[in-house]
């Protein structure tokens, strides 16, 4: 594809890890156009990602030749849909080294941190003394910090209130990282629960969970890993992560919506009481009462998303086959190159690190004179598809203070001609709006 | 480009050159109203002298067409009646639920004056919110206002 616009000298454009034109092949979205006849640029993977075949013929082949409700009924088609739900458990378990056994079938990251959120709080008033260990009450304090996505906040400040636990948080310094300088008064002997992103949503900072999670170690704090935005663009092995609970949804890593993950340790979760309660996950059900399965089954109450599953191991596979060095890698290139482009551009401001040290490919940013809204306009108007709001982390734009961003993501699709074009979408919005570098607008002075 | 289509000049001058902004005394009723999904505010109060509209004052911050529609409303709104001014943002209303439909714009053109100039952005469902938070917080500001004035009678 011959790159139609002009670069500033010095900029370099070393290949990229992964193979872009044959990538987009297998994404039929991305042959469509938008806005009269523009070629799409998506750049808002990091709200939601574009399908591969791959992942869409695994959803259609579950329904068209096994469709039956797995863990239940004795027929070829229920033993064909089992076997195809647990295989797609395995695949998910091996793409984060984790057993089986480890992992939870979800709708999405909201609801595997939510589920933690009222076990936790469930566990005080359970009837089996099993299930109160990590019971979370009056005196107890859960943490967070400033950069949380709302779905890894929401649910601990509502435990709070339901509790009367406290919550607290760690803060951020003013190049987008964890300010971790009261780390050990904040994560103290009344924690019961550290929550935090392994990489924002908004400013694209990779976090050091090293030394956050010694810390909740040596306190005895449980660990609950926001990875939404990591584990979709970055390896992450759970042997690894030393977390007790790793949240990820599908649907940002390629996969369908509506399903998501939650791993935890198995000892953890084994304590653990269910949120969710009904059918399939029960042992023995009379009038009087009831008991339950262990985890997995205990907290995948109900006829669960059999064909999303199956998509999203299709995902995992498709992840796998690239491999997610490489994957990061890729992003690794394109931030490094649209950092470096669009902080070229007078009056853009980076919100977030401003060079690639342990960030990821989401970039957020702002356009002097122009709100993100219009600036978001004027990309669509262009076929460039970003995010621009608050992107569900109210509080980091407050802590930046701007009203909202701007947000560019990329993933294994995006090439140099997407940032080449939002860079030059950026200079259209500043023209549009008469606030070009250089250029006064209507005489004025 | 069908960018102009929202951005008439009109708007883009209402943008830069807000009327009526900031907040005044006296006032009856004062409201803060968000655009949760992105953040867009405005903090408006209204006075009333009887049932009339005596001033409109507002501090905000938002996109073009947030901050431009308040502007517009305020030129429309001043010296009406409530009753009168609520029915102009139900004509507002009717246009943004238009869909770029000229046939409605022209009927509403005389009445709505500048405002008019948003029925481009009637096409943009994601932005018709933005054009209509102002006079959402203008109905819930002069129903207070006027609660607060019948109470005190």
């Amino acid at each position: 594809m011959t790159q139609t616009v002009s670069r500033p000298a010095g900029a370099h454009q070393v290949p990229l890890p992964l193979d872009v034109e044959a990538i987009r092949a297998d994404f039929p979205i991305l042959g469509r156009t938008v806005r009269d006849g523009k070629r799409l640029v998506y750049l808002d993977s990091g709200a939601t990602s574009q399908k591969p075949r791959s992942v869409l013929d695994a959803e259609r082949w579950f329904y068209e030749n096994v469709n039956a409700a797995p863990h239940r009924g004795a027929h070829q088609l229920a033993e064909e849909a089992t076997a195809a739900y647990e295989a797609a458990r395995a695949t998910i378990g091996a793409f984060l080294g984790a057993p089986d056994n480890e992992i939870v079938f979800t709708r999405n990251s909201t609801e595997s941190i939510n589920l933690v959120a009222y076990a936790l709080s469930n566990a005080a008033t359970a009837k089996e003394p099993e299930f109160r260990r990590y019971a979370v009450g009056q005196g107890d304090e859960i943490v967070v910090t400033e950069m949380e996505h709302h779905a890894n906040l929401l649910p601990w400040q509502q435990l709070c209130e339901r509790t009367g636990a406290t919550l607290r948080w760690l803060g951020l310094t003013d190049d987008g990282r964890l300010d971790l300088s009261d780390l050990d008064t904040v994560v103290n002997e009344r924690t019961k629960l550290v929550a935090v992103t392994q990489q924002s949503n908004i400013l694209g900072t990779i976090n050091p969970l090293d030394g956050i999670i010694a810390r909740a170690r040596e306190v005895g704090a449980l660990v609950l890993v926001d990875g939404a935005q990591s584990v979709p663009h970055q390896k992450v092995d759970v042997t690894e992560l030393g977390a007790d609970f790793l949240v990820f949804s599908g649907h940002k890593m390629l996969g369908p919506t509506g399903v998501g993950v939650l791993w935890g340790r198995y000892d953890v979760l084994d304590a653990l009481p269910p949120f969710l309660t009904g059918g399939s996950m029960i042992e023995v059900v009379r009038m009087e009462g009831s008991t339950f399965m262990p985890p997995p089954q205990r907290f995948e109450a109900g006829v669960p998303m059999s064909a999303q599953v199956i998509g999203l191991a299709a995902a995992a596979d498709y992840l796998t086959a690239l491999g997610m060095d490489r994957v990061q890698q890729h992003e690794e290139v394109l931030t490094g190159y649209a950092l470096e482009q669009l902080q070229a551009i007078p009056g853009v401001t980076v919100i977030g690190p401003p060079d690639t040290v342990a960030r990821g490919g989401a970039i957020s940013f702002t356009v002097d004179g122009i709100h993100p809204h219009d600036v978001g306009q004027v990309l669509d108007d262009l076929g460039i598809a970003v995010r621009v709001g608050h992107h569900c982390a109210w509080p980091v734009v407050r802590r930046y203070g701007v009203p909202a961003t701007t947000r560019a993501t990329f993933y294994v699709h995006t090439g140099y001609d997407d940032v080449d074009a939002l860079v030059e979408g950026v200079r259209e919005a500043q023209r549009f709006f008469g606030v070009a570098p250089g250029v006064t607008e209507g005489g004025t002075n | 480009m069908q960018l102009q289509s929202m951005y008439q000049d009109i708007i883009l001058d209402h943008y830069r050159n807000p009327h009526g902004r900031g907040l005044r005394d006296p006032f009856e009723a004062e409201v803060h109203h968000v655009n949760p999904t992105c953040g867009d505010e405005v903090t408006m109060r209204v006075h009333l002298d009887g049932d009339t509209i005596a001033d409109v004052s507002y501090e905000g911050q938002g996109c073009s067409i947030s901050q431009a529609s308040v502007s517009a409303m305020y030129d429309l709104v001043i010296g009406k009646s409530v009753t009168e001014a609520l029915g102009t943002g139900e004509h507002f209303m009717t246009l943004m639920q238009s869909k770029g439909d000229a046939a409605v714009a022209e009927t509403l053109e005389d009445e709505l004056e500048d405002a008019i100039a948003f029925a481009g952005v009637s096409k943009y469902p994601a932005r018709v919110k933005c054009a209509l938070m102002s006079w959402m917080a203008l109905k819930d500001a002069s129903a207070r206002a006027l609660s607060t004035t019948t109470g005190a009678n």
